[in-house]
């Protein structure tokens, strides 16, 4: 198959590689062998090869995916296949971005959590059934690899806005029930870099490789902040 | 606080045009029906207090509903944003509020 890989930093250039065809064949065993085989020189990320650590994001065709999930069989097109980077990321070289800001975000999203109790308290309860628990588990299996941010069209158009994945995670702490952060978080993710600038476009939703749905946070976010914003607590 | 503001106004005011509207197109093809003239529509409008509350609230609503919908579209497309973008849009949004009343009131008086 022929192989259109990005190399470079932001500015750069596609390189063509010829590769072997295997059975059950990823992008991330296309890319390797390019590595191994080919060229030593080209620079990209993996770690755990199953889907698990969300590392080995790229571009593939046009389209954020996992590599390692990504079988050849499904994006080959006319036995060719084109690899670059994660979009709306600076590219440190060839397929590696800098996630630096990515995970900024994050903290600007308040994204830790803080609790009220300590090590000397016994655990808070939390019922599995109750709503807010059920809506903590419908993003709490983000593993931050950036596909969404990746896919977002606002955070193309609008560099400042925090992207679906922090989002998604100050989500899952404003529905924590032991939570003490929730007032300023609220704030924080409120406006034009927040929750206010996405589009419901669902371009995470459609792209996240865990199906999560960050644009269901992201609306549940609309709703707290317009609630505090009511009650004058924001 | 303001962009959450902003926010809840475009929400409210979506709902508020979505009758409005609806009303608006459904009256228009009620009334061409017949074959009514400019001078039967006027009669019908002029001093009816319940079609000039109706559309002035109309005009507020699409006054506050179409400059907050315009205000990300100049930030994305034209990065145009901070004071000057906000000025520009209070004085569309007044624009919109004169032209439209002005509208409502030459079909009432």
């Amino acid at each position: 198959m022929r192989v259109k890989v990005w190399r470079g930093g932001t500015q750069g250039e596609f390189q063509a590689f010829e590769v072997p065809r295997y059975p059950s064949q990823t992008v991330l065993d296309v890319v390797t062998h390019i590595q191994r085989k080919l060229d030593p020189t080209l620079a990209y990320r993996y770690a755990c090869r199953v889907g698990m650590c969300g590392s080995c994001a790229m571009t593939v065709n046009g389209v954020p995916r996992w590599t390692c999930r990504t079988h050849v069989d499904k994006v080959l097109r006319d036995d060719a296949v084109e690899i670059s980077p994660l979009k709306n990321l600076p590219v440190i070289r060839d397929l590696v971005t800098d996630m630096r800001e990515f995970f900024d975000k994050w903290a600007r999203a308040q994204g830790q959590f803080k609790g009220a109790r300590t090590k000397a308290d016994d655990f808070e309860r939390v019922v599995p059934e109750s709503p807010e628990r059920k809506a903590v588990d419908a993003g709490i299996e983000c593993i931050g690899c950036a596909v969404c941010y990746s896919a977002c069209h606002v955070v193309a158009a609008n560099p400042a806005y925090l992207g679906p994945a922090a989002l998604n995670r100050a989500w899952t702490l404003v529905k924590d029930t032991r939570e003490t952060k929730n007032p300023e978080r609220l704030r924080a993710v409120a406006g034009d870099a927040g929750c206010h600038a996405c589009h419901t476009h669902m371009d995470c939703t459609e792209r996240c490789p865990k199906r999560l749905s960050p644009t269901a946070a992201i609306a549940g976010l609309k709703r707290a902040t317009a609630r505090a914003a009511l009650k004058g607590d924001l | 606080m303001i962009q959450t503001t902003l926010w809840l106004a475009q929400r409210v005011t979506a709902a508020v045009l979505a009758v409005c509207v609806f009303v608006h197109l459904a009256t228009i093809i009620y009334a061409v029906q017949g074959g009514l003239t400019a001078a039967e529509i006027l009669g019908r409008t002029r001093g009816n207090a319940a079609w000039l509350a109706f559309y002035s609230v109309f005009v507020v609503a699409a006054a506050i509903h179409a400059p907050i919908g315009l205000r990300p579209v100049l930030g994305e497309w034209l990065r145009w944003r901070g004071p000057s973008r906000e000025l520009a849009l209070g004085l569309f949004a007044m624009i919109l509020l004169f032209l439209g009343m002005r509208a409502v009131l030459a079909v009432f008086a």
